[in-house]
């Protein structure tokens, strides 16, 4: 802590009755720098690998923006904005950044929503509480491709639970995946459905650390479960919200598996995503660049979202 | 405790109980109807009577339908190596992070957190070059290396290594254990509910990947369950739904199985690893 102390001249006199504190600050750097080299050692092997397959593809993946894709004979040639010129003009790409857009404003707050809702109905005294949690946890335990195969078959036209439900009501049978009007739709239910009870588990959580006795007060004071609430749970679970709401907006982005079973992105386009055009132009037209101008723009809004969460939550010291 | 916390009628408690029964009920009925068809046969996908025939056929005929024993092989061998490989590498690095003292420690720690937002999952048109650059295209380790260095396990066992008295890690070097010997014999031990709710998250979230492996795999040699199964479910588009629905819950299987046996300690432990 205070390694000037020790060659202070002042003491000099005093330490040199003894030698082997003349020593200690010698000794001191020196173990101190062996404290660094372990360190680093220990840091190496993680960060080697942290860096070759985070940081560096994506500086990479900005620089190859610039670029022209390579094919066939032709290398790659500098471009300049071109690639984002192109982006501006594409109307799939604008469509994805539209869909992606409703598709997170819908999605987030069903699936906060949603999670509370479990997480009260969960917490504390409830008949068949074993059953109902587990009802609630199920669908995150299963993957997603899984999840998008069972809403697939649950939406088949006319077959599909979906359709026979209307059908009882006198409802002709649709084909929800396969227009584009409700594509979209369909596909954020799938979502809602397999991540509402993951977030359950953060509000589960959080309402555990509630203390009984604001519950004996706000019962001493004649409040009611609403605006108990209100008052006193809301603005306690408000850094949990928070929190997964910053969760739920990376998964808006980042979690596209059910898309590649139920629609392709289609029909037409009408759900297409950013992930998933990210996909389509890298891997099926092999345009690596355009792809990576793409990914420019899904680690730009990753890092906004990463940003806000830093200012909205380290008042909570999250991070000490 | 509501009941004694909250002024409220048996009317309100029937309400609460009520919702909470219909919407667990509504929940279920995906994977329900999913799991009637195909324990059924064909003829009864939409047909529900209580006495249905039950059958294993549609089991048999996905299992022989697709090389489901490979996958589940690959999906293991994948799971297993990650998880290896994420507890050294990030036990390591976390250590370093919670207990030593180093120039560059908190410009590393930030870019450590930085992976929690910018994920290897979107990076794949930059990653599959450098698989492609490395030889490793269509291998196991090619799906799991760009995970092995988990920035979440890192933060996560950071944490919970700050949390180990000061005492007990000098005790051990009184005693003469080396730095290694303390992570292994105090910190480690100390850790072990962490790293099984980090265990838990991990495999439960590899064995479900799906993206990254299906770009870098190209056989049945390599490709996972998930993979395996939406060649399955979107190429043939002959199979039968039942038949389909059986090989969705085959490869869900072993997770909603142990789900449903240790439902206490999963929830348990996903809500640990989950409190920041």
């Amino acid at each position: 802590m205070q390694p000037t102390a020790d060659i202070d001249p002042r003491t000099r006199p005093l330490a040199g009755a003894a030698p082997a504190e003349t020593a200690a600050p010698a000794r001191r750097g020196w173990r101190l720098r062996r404290e660094w080299v372990q360190a680093w050692l220990l840091l190496a092997p993680a960060l080697i690998l942290l860096f070759a397959f985070t940081h560096l593809p994506a500086i990479q993946t900005v620089i190859d923006s610039f670029w022209s894709t390579p094919r066939g004979r032709r290398p790659a040639a500098f471009v300049g904005l071109a690639n984002y010129a192109r982006l501006l003009e594409d109307p799939i790409f604008i469509r994805a950044m539209v869909n992606n857009a409703i598709y997170a404003a819908i999605t987030i707050p069903a699936s906060i929503a949603l999670a509370l809702v479990m997480a009260l109905f969960v917490h504390g005294r409830l008949f068949g509480l074993g059953f109902v949690r587990m009802a609630y946890f199920t669908p995150t335990v299963l993957p997603l491709i899984a999840v998008a195969n069972i809403w697939l078959f649950f939406y088949l036209p006319g077959i599909g639970l979906f359709d026979q439900i209307r059908g009882i009501f006198g409802l002709p049978a649709r084909n929800w995946v396969g227009q584009p009007a409700t594509a979209l739709y369909a596909v954020m239910m799938v979502t809602i459905w397999s991540q509402a009870g993951f977030f359950m588990i953060f509000y589960l959580a959080a309402l555990q650390t509630i203390p009984q006795s604001l519950r004996e007060a706000a019962a001493l004071e004649g409040a009611s479960r609403w605006t108990f609430f209100r008052r006193v749970t809301w603005p306690l679970i408000m850094p949990t919200t928070l929190f997964i709401s910053v969760n739920a907006t990376i998964n808006a982005f980042r979690t596209v598996d059910h898309i590649f079973v139920m629609t392709q992105g289609g029909p037409n386009n009408a759900s297409m995503l950013l992930l998933y055009y990210i996909y389509e132009q890298g891997f099926r037209f092999w345009d690596t660049a355009y792809a990576a101008t793409l990914t420019v723009v899904m680690v730009t809004i990753l890092a906004v979202v990463g940003i806000g969460q830093f200012f909205l939550l380290d008042r909570r010291t999250h991070y000490r | 405790m509501s009941t004694l916390a909250h002024h409220e009628g048996p009317f309100d408690r029937a309400l609460f109980v009520a919702g909470a029964w219909t919407l667990a009920i509504v929940w279920l009925l995906p994977l329900a109807y999913a799991a009637w068809t195909a324990i059924h046969p064909p003829a009864f996908v939409a047909r529900f009577e209580l006495f249905a025939p039950l059958t294993a056929e549609n089991f048999v005929r996905a299992w022989n339908a697709a090389p489901f024993g490979r996958y589940y092989i690959n999906t293991i061998l994948l799971v297993t190596m990650i998880l290896a490989a994420q507890l050294v590498l990030c036990t390591l690095a976390a250590f370093a992070f919670a207990r030593l003292e180093f120039p560059g420690r908190n410009v590393l720690f930030a870019l450590v957190l930085m992976q929690l937002m910018v994920m290897p999952d979107i990076l794949i048109v930059r990653n599959y070059a450098t698989m492609s650059a490395l030889g490793l295209l269509d291998t196991i380790l090619a799906i799991g290396l760009p995970y092995f260095a988990s920035g979440f396990a890192i933060f996560l066992l950071r944490q919970t290594f700050k949390t180990v008295p000061r005492e007990l890690d000098e005790a051990a070097r009184v005693e003469g254990c080396s730095l290694l010997g303390v992570l292994w014999r105090v910190y480690v031990p100390l850790a072990r509910p962490t790293i099984l709710a980090f265990g838990l998250v991990s495999v439960s979230h590899h064995w479900n990947n799906f993206i990254w492996p299906l770009i870098v795999t190209s056989s049945v040699n390599t490709r996972p369950l998930t993979v395996g199964l939406s060649i399955f479910a979107t190429t043939d588009s002959g199979v039968e739904w039942s038949v389909i629905n059986a090989a969705t819950l085959i490869t869900s299987g072993p997770l909603l199985i142990g789900f449903l046996l240790f439902q206490r300690q999963f929830i348990q432990n996903f809500m640990r690893a989950g409190i920041k």
